[in-house]
């Protein structure tokens, strides 16, 4: 048997002894298993794809159940993500199956942002298990897992060869999530097109470094089956929840004029052969690389992001604990910072005004007092005028005065000359 | 956020072959090729026959003439010593570590003989969260300790003063299993008077020794319930094979008779390790993991957050959590920083409105000042305006005066002179 990873870490430290008799922990696989089918599974399948390609069905015909959804229309604004949460049983294994869909992908005119709800989407369920796993008191063991394990990405069935879109979403998915890439709807490709077109796809992918999900060929259990499938990849489907009567059976099938399209026929198309590959033989799989390749990745970058490090300058190994102070304090300092610049912007802002407002006072002070001084000026003007007219009516008084002193002078001198005259007339 | 979800979880049924019922062979062929290990922690005075025991449990020479166990060598204080090997059996490899306690309550004083055993066990949590919290994971070794098999000595009486302190410290950081050690001295009445006692002193002292977990099915549970009613186990090891009535067993020879190792009317080896091994292996590591290890995490992380709640408070394992302790200690940086956030808004509407109070203040008290300045000027004015108009009409009347009396003036003097004009006049006639 090939060496155990737990070998492979034990390397020098532990030698092998033989055993006398049976122990018994080759039951130890049989207890894991056990307490994984009592706490049942979770697996969340996020599919990607133009409205219209087919999607729901698909899922409807992978699980052999009517999930939820109308067809939705092509006048979404952007593309939204809509999540739908089942329970399923299959003999004693329950499985918590949540199907995410992409509502409006493609149907907008300007697809530049298409791709970042997705993103978005998976990576805000990467950053709630994050946030679980960095809690102090956590529940990791209860926590229902809501990333994406595999996503499947719906390919138009042009039979020529990947839209732009395509090729933009996949590479900015590929190191974040499992994707298995299909041809949707591949009841309108003939045979010969198909294996044309499916070489197109590949060739375009490895062309522009797209990482898809490729079947594990490590375990050698099933490392046979699934390099067979890699080269197999895309796989070519077609959905139906519709049955047809073949022979004596009811089977799934879409039916035209010309003939009848089996789903499970595996000359018609990849159906089985996607259901073997995804849910029967690599689905733990699945789980396992999204949580030891792209979850771990999104964890480095996101802590990275923060500031943590692994090792200090001198290459010493932080504790955690060290890190977490030093983050602290780094912390602290900044917001007293913060608080520091706060108050110096008021005390700023204080002084600013004040002298504006002194500067308002002191222009007022001016103002009046020029107008006291406009007001001076009058006054003074007015005295003037006062004394002026003081002066002539002085003046005139005196003429007055004068003239009639005279004129009483005059009228007793001609007073007395008129009495002189009256007397010499007299005479 | 672009996206809707939908909770609860809708039962829905299948109608037909999906194929996911293979998953747990899916987890089992994974399980097999990583591989298993467990850490077994032994503790007990020397002679209890500790290292037979796990010999016999393991059906290898773990101590050996190349490798001897721990009390063929004299120690002067507490060692804590590991020995890890490789064991195989049915495709399914296991590194199994024990960790021995060599030393532990042989000295006079034993004070704190179980410091060092407490230091190894946190200083394997120690390294598995340092390990877990690096920012580059890879997978990680799970050293930390999943079980200790806790010897009594079998006196018959009751726990001894160190067996109740060393649990009592022990319980809440390791699954503990209590065992009679050298259970073949003791008639199965006096095992059974013993076991009740010393099951009673431990829930007296509420020492929380490893629970079996309950299950769905009533036929575990019956098997689960047998065993605790034979709480604590007493075992019995051995390293030699003797042959009784045909068959090579493993026992001790007496000269009365043989005691079987794997006999359960004997001793309850088998049950310890039907128990340890081939059914609770996993859970013995599910609850280190879930339940000591994140007491330990809890604890040292709470204490690396300054919150002026008493973090150290120990609230046992799985409660709910609170809304501050329940956060990681970024978690809790970002609600600090938030309510830091907030607090300097507040102080900044604060400030604000006494900034703008003192203005308004400040500019109504210039306002007022304007406006009475302004008032007086007016009033100046007026009242200069006023005395404008009083020397006006003076003037005017003056003026008026002026007139008439010139005017009155000129007439007198037109009369003057007419009338000396007339006595002119007069003269000259009267001289003719």
């Amino acid at each position: 048997m090939a060496a155990t990873e737990i070998a492979r870490q034990a390397g020098e430290g532990a030698r092998a002894v033989p055993l006398a008799g049976h122990v018994g922990f080759d039951s130890m696989p049989d207890q894991l298993v056990n307490k994984s089918v009592n706490h049942g599974f979770c697996f969340n399948i996020l599919c990607v794809g133009e409205t219209g390609l087919g999607k729901s069905t698909l899922m409807d015909t992978l699980f052999n159940t009517k999930f939820e959804g109308e067809p939705t229309q092509h006048n979404q604004p952007g593309v939204q993500l809509k999540s739908n949460t089942y329970e399923l049983q299959e003999s004693n294994v329950r499985l918590k199956l949540t199907v995410v869909n992409t509502v409006g992908f493609g149907d907008q005119i300007n697809k530049e942002d298409s791709y970042k709800s997705i993103v978005e989407f998976i990576d805000t369920q990467f950053e709630a298990y994050l946030q679980e796993e960095l809690k102090i008191k956590r529940t990791l063991h209860s926590y229902h897992d809501t990333r994406i394990h595999a996503c499947l990405y719906f390919i138009a069935p042009t039979g020529h060869s990947l839209k732009s879109l395509d090729l933009v979403t996949m590479k900015k998915l590929d190191s974040k999530v499992n994707i298995v890439p299909i041809i949707a709807k591949s009841d309108a490709i003939s045979k010969s097109e198909l294996t044309k077109f499916k070489i197109k796809i590949t060739s375009e992918l490895v062309s522009n470094g797209v990482q898809i999900y490729q079947f594990p060929t490590d375990d050698e259990t099933v490392a046979e089956i699934n390099s067979t499938m890699n080269g197999h990849l895309p796989f070519a489907v077609v959905g139906s929840t519709e049955e047809v009567k073949i022979g004596n059976k009811m089977v799934k099938a879409r039916q035209y004029p010309w003939g009848t399209v089996q789903v499970e026929n595996e000359n018609h198309c990849d159906f089985v052969k996607l259901r073997e590959m995804l849910i029967r033989v690599n689905m733990e799989d699945l789980r396992e690389q999204t949580h030891t390749r792209h979850y771990e990745l999104y964890r480095r970058c996101k802590l990275e992001e923060m500031g943590f490090k692994d090792t200090d300058p001198d290459c010493k190994p932080f504790s955690l604990q060290e890190t977490y102070e030093a983050k602290r304090n780094e912390f602290m300092g900044e917001l007293q910072k913060k608080e520091e610049e706060m108050r110096q912007m008021f005390v700023q802002r204080v002084k600013e005004k004040e002298a504006e407002l002194k500067e308002a006072e002191k222009e007022l002070h001016e103002k009046f007092d020029r107008l006291k001084k406009l007001h001076q000026d009058e006054k003074k003007k007015l005295e003037d005028k006062k004394k002026s007219l003081d002066d002539e009516l002085n003046g005139f008084k005196q003429k007055k005065t004068a003239a009639e002193l005279l004129q009483s002078q005059a009228q007793q001198a001609g007073g007395s000359t008129t009495l002189k005259r009256d007397k010499e007339r007299k005479n | 956020m672009t996206c809707t979800l939908s909770h609860p979880a809708q039962q829905k049924l299948l109608e037909g072959y999906v194929g996911f019922a293979n998953l747990p062979n899916q987890v089992y062929r994974k399980s097999v090729k990583r591989g298993f290990e467990f850490t077994l922690m032994v503790v007990g005075e020397s002679g209890l026959g500790k290292s037979t025991l796990i010999n016999s449990l393991f059906l290898t020479d773990l101590y050996s003439p190349e490798y001897p166990g721990p009390s063929h060598r004299i120690k002067k204080t507490v060692q804590v010593e590991q020995c890890k090997v490789l064991v195989k059996e049915g495709g399914v490899q296991l590194l199994l570590t024990i960790v021995d306690t060599p030393g532990f309550g042989d000295a006079v004083d034993n004070s704190n003989c179980w410091q060092p055993v407490i230091d190894h066990i946190d200083s394997k949590f120690e390294d598995y969260l340092n390990s877990e919290s690096r920012v580059n994971r890879r997978q990680m070794p799970d050293n930390r300790v999943h079980c200790c098999l806790y010897f009594i000595a079998p006196s018959g009486h009751g726990l001894k003063p160190l067996d109740i302190e060393f649990m009592k410290r022990l319980h809440e950081k390791v699954n503990i299993v209590p065992l009679i050690a050298k259970a073949d001295t003791m008639t199965p009445e006096e095992c059974q008077q013993f076991k009740k006692q010393i099951m009673r002193e431990i829930t007296e002292h509420k020492i929380k020794i490893y629970e079996f977990p309950e299950t769905d099915d009533e036929e575990e549970n019956k098997v689960v319930k047998k065993i605790k009613d034979r709480l604590p186990l007493a075992v019995v090891g051995s390293n030699t094979i003797i042959v009784v009535n045909e068959k090579r067993v493993r026992g001790r020879q007496y000269p009365w008779g043989v005691a079987e190792v794997e006999n359960g009317e004997h001793c309850d080896f088998t049950i310890l390790r039907n128990m340890l091994i081939r059914t609770h292996m996993q859970d013995l590591k599910d609850v280190t993991n879930n339940v000591h290890y994140e007491n330990y995490r809890s604890r040292k992380l709470a204490a690396v957050t300054y919150n002026g709640v008493d973090n150290n408070k120990n609230k046992g394992p799985m409660t709910k959590p609170d809304t501050s302790e329940g956060m990681s200690p970024l978690a809790q940086m970002e609600e600090e920083r938030r309510e830091h956030v907030a607090k300097m808004k507040k102080m900044e509407m604060e400030m604000e409105q006494v900034f703008e109070m003192k203005v308004k203040e400040k500019i109504q008290k210039l306002r007022d000042s304007e406006q009475e300045l302004q008032r007086r000027h007016e009033q100046m004015k007026k009242n200069l305006e006023a005395q404008h108009k009083e020397l006006e009409e003076k003037r005017r009347q003056h003026e008026e005066e002026k007139n008439t009396w010139e005017s009155q003036q000129r007439l007198l003097e037109q009369q003057k002179l007419d009338a000396s004009r007339t006595l002119e006049k007069n003269k000259k006639k009267k001289i003719f």
